[in-house]
């Protein structure tokens, strides 16, 4: 539980921190909340020679909404989410993910940026950015591109970020009016990563059927995973608990879980058929502003 | 009612003082062995097997001592030389400090690392394990195939032995109870597991070992829960290299949790405290959490069939166990008592049964040796679970109430003192009323009734109890011993001119509170504020001898200890009062911190006047001074026991499942400190549900661990833990001088099958009789599938 030799960098701006990423080459790692990377370096499973920490650059903690969009910096704790009444008010498919997030401690520390940014399919931002289609900023040398969430996982533990890219900025879509999402996980104690987990977001139409819908799973793939024909099978629907039913069934056939100490595939698949159908009843009771 | 004799000022028995101890450990200012620092000090670090059987086939040292800073690299082979390659085991087996040419269990010790920092020792560690060339054995991880023809022999180091066979034990009238069962209306039987578990206390293990060669004294700062015993083993095992016992110091500072994890004498103490010996420096060693979990002694492991005979209207005629236990690769059970199972046999629990037969056989596998007590005494956890949860199969198959039977057959409370079919003298008890008012607290009958209801709409609820009685104190001489010492327990006492006091122990605290509640007891029999009673413990150049703390043994032991001696005090000080007052010693009657003459209660001394009187104006021909010691040895156990109540929901679709109630009520007779017994049982009720919902070590076929680390060795949190509803009853020990029992292992010991019970009860009208620990989500998942419940 003891790391090899590394050097620590604190760079206090962002282009300086880009550069100590290009001179330092492949082994040299950005250290965000450091609550993914610091585990991996106690067990020896990552040996960066060089760790850039950037939780020193100003500006980089900010959670707002601008332009369309709610933008979180890349920096943002989990406990800042947890704390701004407008978030929970207005996204609270978000608030619920954030406090399955471990315990208070490592959320006090973890961002949403490296939640995103370590691509762990456990983790359980992704499902959630998937469910609200955001959009994630990447920084590199020659400045800033947009990466759609849905090809920022490209791969086991594999995102987009090239190296000497940081990732800066998440954006979520400001939701219409009649919007509601649910963040539900079943895991075997707190601080455990999901045993399975589904992201919920919908819009509602005036008419009270589902104009828009959005659903992420967590570790049930190798990658965070879209349920994308359940997505489909609901759009323009009036919701029932048949829709729901079925919703559910298709989600769990995207899912492609293994058997691990959590339980076997077979039972995650139950949970997300079951979870999927929890999760869409309270999302629509909560874009209708029943609860 | 808990009575006070004392004033809050004296703070005696049944007074909430707040700990003392505490003042330093919120604030971090505790002292433990990682805090030990001293000039040139080195340090060690462990290489461990990746494999759970196999041949080293070489030790390539080079790569490590060419790491700057890299002074030695120590292999079994190495040891040898000075003999210290083996080791004994408290139950007569023998454990290898570092192996010469097998590793017996993955994560096994197999060099170690001396450096300069504890850095360049792990960086050195990575090194070495890089070195080592192994040829891999197909390994014996399954108990049960232990014996069978093809296993292979495991210790053919031990003379004589052909199989992996480590012992048969039983006890009990097998011919009666086999008549019981023939004769009886009803039998059930259950294959009951207690799966292999871990302390993981918050403290690793850890020594700082300091040998002195121009004194040719060794001082030993290590987190031991038994410091003496622990300088009496090393004077044993190390004569022959010139370690004599008068200078050999072991000092047992603040220790984070020990739960009878830190009892057993590991490999790397041994490996320091040689390498401090021959490099004639300091050497530190402190595990880290992986190794803690891996590799220090696990502790349950038992593989029980349980059955169970009674009359059909519901009487318990006859109790049959048959147990595997699997031990690992070597017996090193910190098990204190004469026999191998332990208190196994205390399995007839709070039921009055007239015949009981158990046997036990203990094989040899490749897993890490053990096992250790976990917060009970050896075997105990085991027995209640047994005996509980068999009760709760002989209601359901009686279609009875499982409360219902549990009154019908309990050890009534005219019985006592009541000796077992299995031969214990249980010292006192009354167990009606603790269930009784574990039911009015939780509303029973009302539960009862919500239960039909909500099965009747296909939700699950269970109500699961407990009646559990336990059996601590270890103990009186004839039935235990470590190494052939008795297992008193000491106190000596001394009362300064001032009269306030200094008072030292055998026993060693981890966390029990002992430099509240000893000073308690002191000042409840002296009459001295608590507060003005400095408590000591673990230092072996100071403490006398005493047998250190585990199996709820401290209060039993050493708090009686602390009585008797301030009883001698008091005879001492009665005659100096006397001497001041001018009266005769009939003349004087006490109350708690003086003495007055009777009749005449104005005319008094303090036990401060005596104190100062003892120094300065003693009795001619008295000796000075105000002391007393005082060595222990308890006439019987005591037999603490209690009620607990589990109130169960779980989600019939997804098999998640929440504690909703857990009232417990607990009687371990006169209760010193009550705060620091609500603590204890806190504390403890946690620790029961850990194994019953969430903990066990889990190996593959070839013998790897699965769950190495705490992110899938799953420790419950606050989230998990549920509001305790605690309550007591008081049914005081007739043989101990304050009339107190053990309590800190009946919340371990009783929750289990609280839980199990719970869970079983949820799921009962699908013709579930029994679920193995730890009850998981997925376990019930499975179940509720294999019955339809869930598509
Ligand atoms: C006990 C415990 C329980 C946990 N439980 C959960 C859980 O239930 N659910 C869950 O989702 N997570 C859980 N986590 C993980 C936690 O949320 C992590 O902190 C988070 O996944 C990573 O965020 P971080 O800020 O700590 O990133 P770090 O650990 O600092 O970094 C993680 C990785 O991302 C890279 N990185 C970080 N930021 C950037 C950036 N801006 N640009 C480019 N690369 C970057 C780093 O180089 C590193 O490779 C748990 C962690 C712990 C210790």
């Amino acid at each position: 539980m003891i790391p090899p030799t590394f050097d620590y960098l604190v760079p206090a701006t962002l282009p300086e921190a880009i550069a100590l990423l290009h001179e330092h080459g492949d082994e040299a790692k950005v250290l965000a909340g450091g609550h993914s990377l610091i585990p991996a370096m106690r067990l020896r499973f990552a040996e960066p020679s060089h760790l850039i920490d950037i939780s020193h650059i100003p500006g980089l903690d900010y959670v707002r909404e601008e332009g369309g969009f709610l933008k979180i910096g890349t920096m943002a704790r989990e406990v800042v989410l947890e704390d701004l009444p407008w978030i929970s008010e207005r996204y609270p498919l978000l608030v619920d993910t954030t406090k399955m997030i471990a315990d208070p401690q490592v959320r006090n520390l973890a961002t949403v940026g490296g939640n995103l940014a370590h691509g762990d399919p456990a983790n359980d931002h992704p499902a959630t950015m998937l469910a609200y289609r955001a959009e994630i900023e990447i920084t590199g040398a020659s400045g800033a591109r947009i990466v759609p969430i849905d090809e920022f996982f490209t791969d086991f533990f594999t995102t987009a970020l090239e190296h000497g890219e940081i990732l800066t900025e998440i954006r979520i879509p400001i939701p219409p009016s009649r919007s509601g999402g649910c963040y539900l996980k079943v895991e075997r104690k707190v601080g455990d990563y999901a045993a399975a987990a589904v992201a919920v977001q919908l819009s509602l139409a005036a008419d009270g059927s589902i104009e828009q819908a959005g659903i992420g799973l967590t570790n049930v793939a190798a990658l965070p995973t879209r349920a994308v024909d359940a997505e489909n099978a609901l759009r323009g629907q009036q919701p029932s608990d048949a829709l729901f039913a079925q919703a559910g069934q298709l989600a769990a056939d995207a899912s492609s879980p293994a058997d691990d100490l959590r339980g076997s595939a077979e039972y995650k698949l139950t949970l997300i058929r079951e979870l999927i159908q929890r999760a869409l009843r309270r999302s629509v009771e909560r874009a209708q502003g029943r609860s | 009612m808990i009575m006070c004799k004392t004033s809050k000022e004296i703070g005696g028995m049944g007074h909430s003082l707040k700990r003392k101890e505490d003042a330093r450990f919120i604030r971090g200012l505790g002292k433990y062995t990682d805090d030990v620092q001293l000039p040139g000090m080195l340090y060690m670090d462990i290489a461990r097997s990746p494999f759970a059987y196999a041949k080293i086939k070489s030790i390539d040292k080079s790569a490590a001592m060419e790491i700057p800073g890299v002074l030695a690299v120590i292999t079994g082979e190495d040891l040898k030389q000075y003999n210290l390659h083996w080791m004994p085991t408290l139950m007569s087996d023998t454990q290898m400090v570092l192996p010469t040419d097998t590793v017996m269990y993955q994560a096994q010790e197999v060099a170690a690392v001396i450096a300069t920092d504890r850095y360049i020792a792990a960086d050195a560690v990575q090194a070495l394990e890089n070195s080592i060339e192994y040829e891999q054995m197909k390994p014996l991880i399954d108990p049960h195939k232990a014996l069978d023809a093809d296993a292979p022999l495991l210790r053919p180091d031990k003379e004589g032995r052909t199989d992996n066979h480590i012992w048969h034990w039983q006890t009990g009238d097998q011919e009666a109870t086999e008549q019981a069962f023939d004769e009886a209306d009803v039998v059930v039987k259950e294959q009951v597991y207690i799966p292999r578990i871990h302390v993981a206390s918050i403290e690793t293990c850890g020594c700082v070992a300091s040998y002195e060669k121009a004194e040719g004294k060794l001082t030993v700062w290590m987190t031991t829960q038994a410091p003496h015993a622990i300088r009496t083993v090393i004077a044993l095992v190390a004569g022959h290299v010139g370690l004599s016992e008068e200078r050999i110091r072991v000092i047992s500072p603040d220790i984070g949790g020990g739960f009878g994890g830190k009892v057993p004498v590991y490999p790397g103490y041994v490996i320091a405290i040689a390498a401090s010996f021959l490099i004639g420096k300091p050497v530190k060693w402190i595990e880290d959490r992986s190794e803690n979990l891996q590799a220090d002694s696990f502790a349950r492991d038992y593989h029980m069939t349980v059955e169970l005979a009674s009359t059909k209207e519901g009487k318990m005629t006859g109790l049959r166990i048959k147990t595997l236990a699997d031990h690992g690769y070597t017996d090193a059970a910190a098990n204190p008592s004469k026999f191998p199972s332990g208190l196994f046999s205390i399995v007839t629990g709070s039921y009055d049964i007239p015949t009981a037969f158990t046997e036990m056989d203990a094989v040899y596998t490749n897993k890490p040796p053990g096992g250790v007590a976990y917060r009970c005494s050896f075997r105990v956890t085991e027995a209640v679970h047994a005996i509980e949860r068999i009760t709760d199969v002989l209601a359901q198959k009686l279609g009875r109430d499982p409360a219902d039977l549990r009154f019908q057959n309990f050890i009534q409370k005219d019985q006592f003192p009541y000796r077992s079919a299995l031969g214990w003298e249980y010292d006192s008890g009354d167990y009606a009323p603790a269930l009784r008012k574990a039911m009015d607290m939780v509303g029973y009958e009302e539960l009862r009734k919500e239960q039909a209801e909500k099965r009747a709409r296909g939700e699950l609820m269970g109500i699961g109890i407990s009646s559990f009685t336990e059996i601590v104190g270890a103990g009186p001489s004839k039935d235990f011993d470590i190494l052939g010492i008795k297992m008193f327990d000491s106190a000596e006492v001394r009362i300064h001119p001032t009269g306030k006091a200094i008072a030292r122990f055998g026993t060693k605290s981890q966390g029990q509170g002992h430099e509240t509640t000893y000073a308690q007891i002191l000042a409840e029999e002296l009459g001295i504020p608590a507060m003005h009673i400095q408590i000591e413990e673990g230092d072996t150049d100071t403490a006398p001898y005493g047998l250190g703390t585990y199996a709820s043994r401290s209060t039993p032991t050493a708090g009686a200890a602390a009585a008797k001696a301030a009883h001698k005090i008091r005879d001492k000080a009665r005659k100096i009062a006397a001497y001041l007052l001018e009266v005769s010693e009939e003349d004087l009657e006490w109350e708690p911190g003086k003495f007055f003459v009777k009749g005449a209660p104005e005319r008094s001394k303090t036990i401060q006047d005596i104190a100062f009187a003892a120094y300065t104006n003693h009795p001619q021909g008295m000796e000075a001074g105000l002391e007393a010691t005082h060595y222990y040895d308890p006439p019987n156990l005591t037999f603490p026991f209690g009620s607990y109540i589990c109130v169960m929901d779980i989600d019939p679709k997804t098999a998640e499942m929440k504690i909703r109630r857990f009232v417990a009520i607990d009687d371990c007779g006169n209760i010193i400190n009550p705060m620091i017994v609500t603590g204890q049982i806190h504390g403890g009720l946690a620790m029961g549900i850990a194994p019953a919902m969430y903990e066990e070590l889990i190996y593959d076929d070839d013998g790897n661990i699965l769950n190495g680390t705490f992110m899938d060795y799953l420790l419950p949190t606050s989230v998990e833990t549920p509001n305790w509803e605690t309550g007591h009853t008081i049914t005081p020990s007739p043989h101990h001088p304050l009339g107190a029992k053990g309590v800190a292992e009946s919340p371990t010991v009783g929750a289990p099958p609280a839980v199990a019970n719970a869970v079983v009860d949820a799921l009962s009208h699908l013709g579930v009789t029994h679920v193995d620990i730890p009850v998981t989500p997925f376990k019930v998942w499975k179940i509720l599938k294999e019955k339809g419940v869930i598509s």
